[in-house]
């Protein structure tokens, strides 16, 4: 019975979401107030049933109604309980079902944050998320619905898949969907401004902080992901240029696009259509991932049940959505003019060559997703594109990208003294090449041209997002004072030159071995002493393992005891590697278990990676500056000025 | 102004390919040997180092050729599939040990039963690239006069065998399990 309740408020849901799309856009267009001032209170009823379904599922869980065919799938009764929790999002049907409720609790948000603005504005937001959602629950209801009965009901249930059942892998969807879903409100902010024909600074400054939170949620999940492929999937590697993960980051790379493409219009009101065109890429490139991932026209490594039913449905979705915006695009973009210019050498023209970027790098990994899939379609024949083209191509923008981005970080707006930039950069860029030259030569004894370009551009990018900073805590008298945002800045900047230095070296000095040892043998690798004392079997609540003891020793002197395992999940007999690591801030020392050779041996995976958690600190560094970022007092304190006048551009001439 | 109607226009054609896509199986690749003659080999036996295994083992009858390893799990798992089929099939199974090493290879074989007539030893790899192995575990079906009929990639189950295999044997042979000369 519960779960039909979860059912009808799925449908009461999609009813309040189609009036959600359909009354608040068409009061805006006839101004009619009645019509406008449904918009919140539709979206929160919405919002209201999507989370009673959301706990009916859970609840489901909970209660282990292996009655449900969805919960019969993913899990069984001797899943630990914070799992069952999350084996709600852990299928195909529960992840839309989160993905529809994020979307819910972003509408919310934008709703209740947006009292300030005009109401006819506002409607138009709220009214485009509403197309958003009514598209995304109606494909859950008609394709995918969590919950389907299964009759006769299962005894028991077929458990969640093992390679989610692990601490990252918990959160790392929830945070990735925040960030996918997320954008889906700057597309709801550029669509409204499209319909409307105005887009002025004011709108800039109201889309900012939303992109710049969906933005870091989205940087944190992918860093999750990866975090999570590194120690499970027990290869030792942290980035594959997989499908998957490639769908998740083209929107990052757009995204990051698009919040530099707002500064310069919130600050000096050009770029518009640009940004515009780049709010509904971003979201666009998060719908098309939806569906590679979920539509099983790619092969990857992440097993996803795929349907091509389903990616229909996605595909007309995607025509709809982006297709509808970029139609409307074609016709209004023309509307958006410049309130001003800018010189050859000035902030803009570094953000600029920022998006120009950032953008080829978005096409290059979107060619070679989706290159497979093009020969393929034109009966060419069958390839696949490897991580040898992904690394190259990857790399040519974002080499001239991260060593401009050092000096627009210091460029002035509208126009810059060439001196005076050369005077402010002159010793960071001297420090980070010295040091990158030198460096990996004192420390690990060789380098080479790639390894020392790499340390030279991180250590340049952390020289020059620290230099404000540090003149302020040197210097409190002297030093202007910094907003916020402008700490927000450095530190993700910050964050970036982190984790070049960290992919650049532990690529370049990463040792890895495998081998096949007996219990008593000793071995060296990467400096290391290692002992390995043989396997034992250690039961799990829902697998059983093998556990090897592997000492790690430096001078003679125990470190750690590594203990890597190799489980198999009794339900669903599936093997599974958990690597050993011992972490320091420096270097990982990384032992996986490989399989058994006979007699007492084993094979195993030992790496040695240097500064290879740079790159997580890296990325957890740039959410939290893109935290202090969106929490500037600009955005908190709305100004009476904008609060009162309506969305009306074109008369910038006073601001900024 | 035509330019802003750019972007609709990439996302039809990217929509098209889509579409496309959704009617066609990525997992399904083809190899270019299909139709030709199988690439010619002399390598060392793995059960004995001086005979020598070579590709006119093909000649005269059907036969399977099973790229394996030891650090191949998909190999481990495929295994006792190959073992059972070696016994009903009436096809002789030769196997290509890749990039392996001898010892832990005939404990494996020893250990889980040795479903090949012969196992050729591909130490350096150079086998596997002529015939175009992207990775263990590969089976390929050949002719009697030594053609390609057929490549799987990924292990071997009794579904896949039922539904791509067995077809070909079936047309190749006039009957299945295949009556050939010269084998029981």
């Amino acid at each position: 019975m519960i779960p039909e309740l979860g059912q009808f408020a799925l449908v009461l849901a999609l009813c309040l979401c189609v009036s959600q799309a359909v009354l608040p856009l068409v009061g805006a267009h006839t101004g009619r107030r009645d019509f406008m001032a449904l918009a919140r209170p539709v979206a929160a009823g919405q919002f209201v049933f999507v989370a009673l379904a959301y706990v009916v599922l859970t609840q489901a869980f909970l209660a282990d109604d292996f009655s449900v065919r969805y919960v019969a799938q993913n899990s069984n009764t001797e899943l630990p309980v914070a799992y069952k929790v999350a084996a709600v999002w852990g299928g195909h049907e529960g992840s839309l079902l989160l993905w529809i409720m994020i979307l819910a609790v972003w509408t919310l948000a934008v709703a209740a944050a947006s009292r300030g603005q005009p109401a006819e504005f506002t409607s138009r937001v709220i009214g485009v998320l509403g197309v958003v959602s009514t598209g995304v629950l109606a494909f859950m209801i008609f394709t995918s619905n969590p919950f389907d009965r299964l009759i006769p009901a299962a005894f028991e249930g077929n458990d969640l898949n093992p390679l989610l059942q692990d601490p990252a892998m918990v959160a790392h969807p929830p945070m990735l969907y925040v960030g996918y879903v997320g954008l889906a409100v700057p597309f709801a902010f550029a669509v409204a401004a499209l319909l409307t024909g105005r887009l002025d600074k004011n709108w800039a400054r109201w889309t900012r902080p939303w992109t710049v939170i969906a933005w870091l949620f989205l940087t944190l999940g992918i860093a999750l992901g990866s975090w999570w492929a590194y120690y499970e999937l027990g290869w030792g590697g942290w980035w594959f240029w997989d499908p998957v993960e490639n769908a998740s980051f083209m929107p990052w790379l757009m995204a990051t696009a698009l919040l530099h493409s707002l500064a310069v219009t919130e600050r000096r009101g050009i770029f518009k259509s640009w940004t515009v065109l780049l709010a509904i890429a971003a979201f666009s490139l998060s719908l098309l991932g939806t569906f590679l991932v979920r539509s099983g026209v790619l092969i990857s490594v992440h097993a996803f049940a795929s349907d091509p039913t389903r990616g229909l449905f996605i595909l007309m979705l995607l025509g709809l959505i982006s297709g509808g915006a970029l139609l409307l695009y074609a016709a209004r973009a023309k509307l958006m003019v410049a309130e001003g210019g800018f010189r050859l050498l000035s902030r803009e023209s570094f953000l600029m060559a920022n998006n120009i970027l950032l953008v080829a790098a978005t096409g290059a990994v979107l060619f070679g997703t989706l290159y497979p899939l093009f020969l393929d379609a034109l009966g060419l024949g069958k390839i696949s594109v490897g991580p040898p083209y992904f690394n190259l191509v990857f790399l040519l923008p974002m080499l001239p990208l991260v060593l401009l981005l050092g000096a627009g970080m210091h460029a002035w707006w509208m126009k810059m003294n060439v001196s005076a930039l050369v005077r402010k950069l002159a010793w960071p860029a001297g420090i980070a090449i010295a040091l990158g030259i030198a460096l990996p030569l004192v420390v690990f004894g060789q380098s080479s041209f790639m390894t020392a370009i790499g340390v030279i551009a991180g250590l340049w990018v952390c020289g020059a997002a620290l230099l404000d900073p540090l003149r302020r805590l040197l210097r409190p008298q002297q030093g202007m004072r910094l907003t916020r945002a402008h700490w927000g800045m450095c530190l993700a900047h910050l964050g970036v030159g982190i984790f070049i230095l960290g992919a650049t070296v532990t690529s370049a000095y990463n040792v890895e071995t495998d081998r096949g040892v007996s219990p008593g043998d000793r071995w060296e690798t990467g400096g290391y002493e290692f002992v390995f004392r043989g396997v034992r079997d250690v039961p799990g609540p829902n697998f059983d393992a093998v556990e090897g003891e592997v000492e790690l020793r430096r001078g003679g002197e125990l470190i750690a005891l590594l203990t890597p395992q190799k489980r198999v999940y009794r339900v669903q007999q599936s093997p599974m590697t958990e690597a050993a690591i011992d972490g320091r801030i420096h270097r990982d020392v990384f032992v996986a278990l490989g399989d058994s050779l006979g007699g007492g041996a084993w094979s195993l995976r030992i790496q040695v990676k240097p500064l290879i958690r740079f790159i997580w600190y890296g990325c957890a560094i740039m959410a939290f500056g893109g935290l202090l970022a969106a929490t500037d007092r600009r955005y908190r304190h709305v100004p009476e000025r904008a609060a009162s006048s309506p969305a009306v551009g074109h008369r910038a001439a006073g601001e900024a | 102004m035509w330019r802003y109607a750019i972007p609709v226009g990439l996302l039809a054609v990217l929509g098209v390919f889509l579409a496309r896509g959704l009617t066609l199986n990525p997992g399904y690749v083809p190899s270019p040997l299909i139709g030709k003659p199988a690439p010619e080999f002399n390598l060392p036996a793995l059960k004995d180092p001086d005979a020598r295994v070579g590709s006119e083992v093909f000649e005269g009858q059907l036969s399977l050729l099973n790229v394996w390893a030891t650090w191949c799990v998909g190999c481990r798992q495929e295994h006792g599939f190959l073992v059972e089929l070696a016994g009903s099939s009436g096809i002789p199974i030769y196997g290509l040990n890749w990039k392996d090493d001898r010892g832990t290879a005939l404990q494996w074989l020893e250990r889980l039963g040795d479903p090949y007539v012969a196992s050729a030893v591909d130490a350096d790899g150079d086998v596997a690239i002529d015939w175009g192995v992207y990775g263990a575990p590969e089976t390929f079906l050949i002719d009697r006069d030594g053609t390609v009929l057929y490549k799987h990639i990924a292990p071997l189950t009794a579904e896949i065998w039922q539904e791509r295999f067995v077809p070909i044997v079936t047309e190749k042979c006039g009957s299945f399990p295949c009556l050939q000369d010269g084998i029981q």
